[in-house]
């Protein structure tokens, strides 16, 4: 098949739709190999819209390629987790073997070897991608079967399976990993509130129910059973779901949306592939009483590129589900109750998780928040009301609409009700999937995963909260230390400032460039902490970072700029002595060498006097 | 002019690194009023003095960005010695013409020079004579290099502009020039 | 116009109509606020930050927010003006600004931004970007040295050309301006002079040939009054709610 063939398969499968660029893109880079201009060209024809912005969307995900990247492309995960198990050792082993610079394809065009932003196996790293597949456990002997592989050219589907492997380790299950509730199960509970009329309805309650028709009696009373659990967004904000849900019924538009956000990117978190492994059915059940409550036909899971091999197991229990009667027209003899649900794949933005840049993504576009308001559950996917959750909170919400509100609180605490999964990482025994009630304290979790000589535990990942051994009685909750998964574990062995760098290198490659302060500012941190890393560091660099924190928290577009500095602030509070220790005193260093920047012209003059150079930056410091 | 009242004369040194001394040209554009100027200041190293060295001083004015190794050893001196270092001019401040090679790599630009010019004379090669001090990589602003005091933008700054901003200092203001003294080009 | 819709500004009281912004409300009033990527003809975009207040003791950025009665709103105070003149900063040491060699020194907003402000340093060590300038086009040339990414050209050209000539590629700090062709050339684009697209950049990118350095140093457009004394230029220009009434 040439090139053209199959541009127009994948557009043909699309429907040539735009608002499907993502997939389209996608779906023909995997055929393709890359992105090239010409293909760019016929793509945008194809679904009728501008080159330009074809181009545009393509060259903002870091997973669509618009230069050849080579027949095989090895992404080796850069969470600080990986690092802590060796991977820039092990990528440095690789990238000798095969004979190139991280970075470059091999002068043969075969392969490139790069690093990618946390591909969420914290848990069994290193990790790796290649052509996009996920693969665990690296080691020593994996890279040299796998540089064997490549320069014979071996296709990836016959490399040995078991390196695709991927593990769930649940180390603690609770009433989300343990449910056995029966697809459908939720949704005839939900719809048989409706036949069981309104007893009991509350005064408060009536004005909601009146609006809506005589025969969503059940959606009104499961959303009153979602409210009164009084459950709250997993995603990290926190939002209440009864709320949200509630405002986008209320909310004028032609259709509604629900969509499903596994777009896991805060580095640390992992918990959400495993739900989507071992509960599909129960997330995929949550969206549907979404769908329900507010009215929906149509949802989406946006799954992050780096659970790329999740799609077709996905799009499996969906065919199941359909065959159920869970999915498509008249869901479960309901009539007029029409709703499915289409898994979207995302190319490698963080900033994807951001609801309203994620909604933009869905529609075809770079992933770049909204200014907000509008919300999206009243101007969401293509200007309709639409309900975005996280993965964790459908799936509490299937258990709340299955078993009540009253039941979902008996879980967790007052404020925080039911249960929290926890992605565990770093130095542990025991990393892996911890489900805990809300309330858990982390001295708990440390000793339930076997963290010893704990010096730090990062929660939420870098743009959450770095807690000292002091601060170990705290509570994992929305009023203490709120999460959206991430427990990253760090021993007294490491080095503090090795973590915040690698967190400030990730916030400048995943800043979207929308806004002035974080398209800058975050490049300018990483400049500031490298140069500290370099040994040049000065108080007046530390100055500098937090007079780049007052600019980026107070003037950033969206939560990115908000927080990047927030791995900077908490350690600088905590742990200053990672920081301290790298200082110069008083004197100004430059942030270059300067005796290194003389060498370009001692090679091109061969002189190696005296005169030919200047005090390199360790003389400086003496 | 706001005159101080200063007993000691303050010392000022000058000095022109990576820049085309027309910096230092519209410091004389202050013209006469150099001579009010002389009631109150007295200059170490400078063009105008021509003194080699720079000793203590009050005020260093820098033109120039930082292009090779003797930049970076004058502007240390003055750094050294001078309790208030000032950025004269746009090369200065920002690297000005001279950082306009900064997209190139130096190599090219040596072997572009002097050996793949078409009409070198013939055995031309790179100079690499002891005396002259070697170009860096890049050039940089001057604050790159050390801590500057104040900034001066301007390609160059009008004497007007000199004038105001060094009027302000001596009378003990933080120099603020205002509308038409402050200008990039 | 009612006289309950009014807030106040630097306590000074803003009358509004409803539907405007405060970024609106302020320059119709006369009071100038910074901005780079707000354009009185185009639907407001708030990514250059440098419109950012404080309504009520809240940030936010002036040209998106819809004004409301009562507000109270901080703008020329030394804590924001702090932070404009370091998101100035950040723009230029983000590209490539050597204004002396610049047909739009003297007419440039970045610039006139600078002097309103008092920058007189870069501040961050500079990133010297290499950004080939694309002279492809025989009426316009592009020089993305002294792109600040405010999407005017975007927006001008998708909004009122309807040509899609511009658009945004790359991201963070990579992030820059591409035009519609295969070729990335301007001149494979139908692109014209006489576009919207080619009046609005507020830098010097979109340069039209053989007309540069047209009027001598003096008598440029922001030669004679800082920029905020040029105030009416920005007025909303469109009818009804949200212009100029």
């Amino acid at each position: 098949m040439n090139d053209t063939d199959a541009i127009n398969e994948v557009l043909v499968r699309h429907g040539k739709d735009g608002t499907r660029l993502m997939q389209i893109l996608r779906e023909t880079q995997e055929e393709l190999g890359w992105l090239s201009p010409a293909t760019l060209t016929a793509i945008a024809a194809g679904i009728n819209w501008p080159r330009s912005r074809v181009e545009s969307t393509a060259g903002f995900y870091s997973f669509f390629h618009t230069t050849p990247l080579g027949r095989y492309r090895v992404l080796w995960s850069d969470n600080i987790t990986d690092r802590m198990l060796g991977n820039m050792d092990l990528m440095q082993a690789m990238c000798k073997k095969l004979w190139l610079e991280p970075g470059r394809v091999s002068a043969d065009g075969l392969v490139s070897v790069d690093t990618t932003s946390c591909t969420g196996m914290c848990d069994q790293g290193p990790a790796i991608l290649v052509n996009y597949r996920a693969i665990t456990h690296m080691t020593a002997e994996r890279i040299d079967q796998m540089v064997e592989l490549i320069h014979n050219q071996t296709p990836i589907t016959e490399w040995p399976a078991e390196w695709f492997k991927i593990e769930d380790n649940i180390r603690r299950a609770d009433i989300l990993l343990t449910n056995t509730m029966p697809p459908g199960e939720a949704l005839r509970i939900s719809f048989a509130r409706g036949a069981a009329t309104e007893v009991e309805t509350s005064f408060s309650e009536r004005s909601w129910h009146e609006s809506m028709q005589a025969s969503d009696i059940g959606a009104s009373a499961t959303l009153d059973e979602i409210k009164k659990s009084a459950l709250r967004g997993r995603g990290g904000a926190g939002f209440t779901t009864g709320l949200k849900w509630e405002a986008c019924h209320n909310a004028p538009g032609r259709t509604r949306y629900v969509v499903c956000n596994a777009d896991e990117g805060e580095p640390g978190t992992f918990k959400d592939r495993v739900l989507l492994t071992r509960q599909p059915d129960l997330v995929l059940e949550g969206m549907t009483v979404a769908a329900y409550i507010i009215g929906a036909n149509k949802g989406f899971v946006y799954l992050r590129g780096e659970y790329r091999y999740l799609l077709e197991p996905l799009n499996a229990v969906l065919a199941k589900r359909r065959k159920l009667g869970l999915l498509g027209e008249n869901i479960l003899g309901r009539e007029g109750f029409n709703f499915d649900i289409e898994v979207h794949l995302g190319a490698g933005a963080y900033v994807c998780g951001e609801e309203s840049a994620l909604i933009e993504s869905l529609e075809g576009k770079r992933g770049v928040p909204r200014n907000r308001p509008p919300y999206p559950v009243t101007n969401g996917f293509l200007n309709q009301p639409t309900v975005v959750n996280n993965v964790e909170t459908f799936a509490s919400a299937a258990l709340i609409a299955a078993k009540g509100g009253d039941w979902y609180r008996s879980f967790g605490s007052a404020r925080s009700t039911g249960t929290k999964i926890l992605s565990v990482s770093g130095d542990c025994e025991r990393p892996g999937i911890y489900e805990y009630p809300f309330g858990v304290t982390v001295r708990q979790v440390l000793e339930e995963c076997g963290a010893h000589n704990t010096q730090a535990v990062q929660v939420s990942g870098p743009s959450g909260i770095c807690l000292n051994r002091d601060e170990f009685d705290r509570r994992i909750a929305f009023g203490d230390v709120p999460t959206a998964g991430a427990f990253m574990v760090f021993g007294q062995q490491r080095d503090i400032f090795e973590v915040v760098r690698n967190f400030v290198h990730f916030f400048a490659h995943e800043s979207c460039g929308f806004c002035t302060p974080c398209r800058v500012g975050t490049t300018l941190l990483k400049n500031l902490v490298d140069k500290i890393a370099d040994g040049n560091g000065t108080r007046t660099d530390i100055d500098e970072i937090f007079h780049l924190n007052r600019l980026l928290q107070t003037t950033a577009h969206c939560g990115l700029g908000h927080t990047a500095c927030n791995p900077l602030l908490y350690t600088l509070e905590k742990f200053r002595p990672a920081y301290e220790r790298r200082l110069k005193l008083l004197k100004f260093v430059p942030a270059f060498d300067l005796d290194a920047a003389l060498s370009q012209a001692r090679q091109m003059t061969g002189r190696d006097d005296a005169g030919a150079h200047l005090e390199t930056q360790s003389e400086i410091a003496q | 002019m706001n005159a101080p009242r200063k007993p000691v004369k303050l010392r000022v040194a000058t000095t022109s690194l990576a820049g085309c001394f027309g910096c230092h040209m519209s410091f004389l554009d202050i013209d006469e009023r150099l001579l009010e100027l002389l009631e109150f200041i007295e200059f170490d190293r400078s063009p105008l003095t021509d003194i080699k060295h720079c000793g203590p001083c009050d005020i260093g004015i820098i033109e120039g960005g930082v292009c090779n190794a003797e930049n970076v050893h004058v502007l240390r001196e003055f750094r050294a010695n001078c309790k208030i270092l000032i950025a004269l001019g746009a090369c200065a401040v920002n690297g000005g013409l001279p950082a306009q090679r900064n997209h190139l790599d130096l190599r090219d630009i040596l072997a572009a020079v002097y050996v793949t010019e078409e009409g070198l004379v013939q055995g031309t090669q790179i100079p690499n004579d002891l005396e002259l001090p070697l170009p860096l990589n890049h050039v940089h602003p001057i604050h790159e290099v050390v801590n500057i005091d104040y900034f001066l933008p301007g390609c160059p700054p009008s004497g007007d502009a000199i004038w105001k901003f060094l009027t302000d200092l001596l009378a003990g203001h933080t120099p603020r020039l205002g509308h038409g003294l402050i200008r990039y080009d | 116009m009612s006289e309950t819709n009014t807030f106040i500004l630097d306590d000074q009281e803003i009358p509004f109509t409803p539907g405007q912004s405060v970024m609106q409300a302020a320059l119709s009033a006369g009071v100038f606020i910074p901005h780079l990527c707000y354009h009185p003809e185009f639907r407001p975009h708030g990514s250059c930050k440098l419109c950012t207040v404080k309504i009520n003791g809240r940030p936010a950025t002036s040209c998106t927010t819809p004004a409301a009665h009562g507000m109270e709103v901080e703008s020329n105070t030394p804590e924001i003006l702090d932070k404009r003149r370091t998101l100035v900063q950040m723009l230029l040491i983000e590209g490539n600004h050597f204004c002396p060699s610049c047909e739009k020194s003297g007419f440039c907003k970045l610039q006139a931004l600078g002097y309103e402000l008092g920058v007189m340093t870069p501040r961050f060590n500079l990133m010297y970007p290499t950004r080939p300038v694309d002279a492809s086009h025989p009426d316009v040339l592009l020089d993305f040295n002294r792109c600040i990414l405010c999407e005017l050209c975007i927006r001008a050209s998708t909004e009122v050309d309807g040509k899609f000539v511009f658009a945004l590629s790359g991201r963070g700090i990579k992030k820059h301006l591409v035009v519609n062709a295969e070729s990335g050339r301007l001149a494979d684009t139908n692109f014209s002079l006489t576009d919207k697209a080619a009046q609005v950049c507020p830098v010097g990118v979109i340069l039209p040939k053989r007309m540069g350095f047209a009027v001598p140093i003096g008598q440029r457009h922001f030669d004679d009054a800082p920029i905020s004394a040029h105030v009416d230029e920005f007025k909303p220009v469109m009818p009804g709610p949200g212009g100029r009434s």
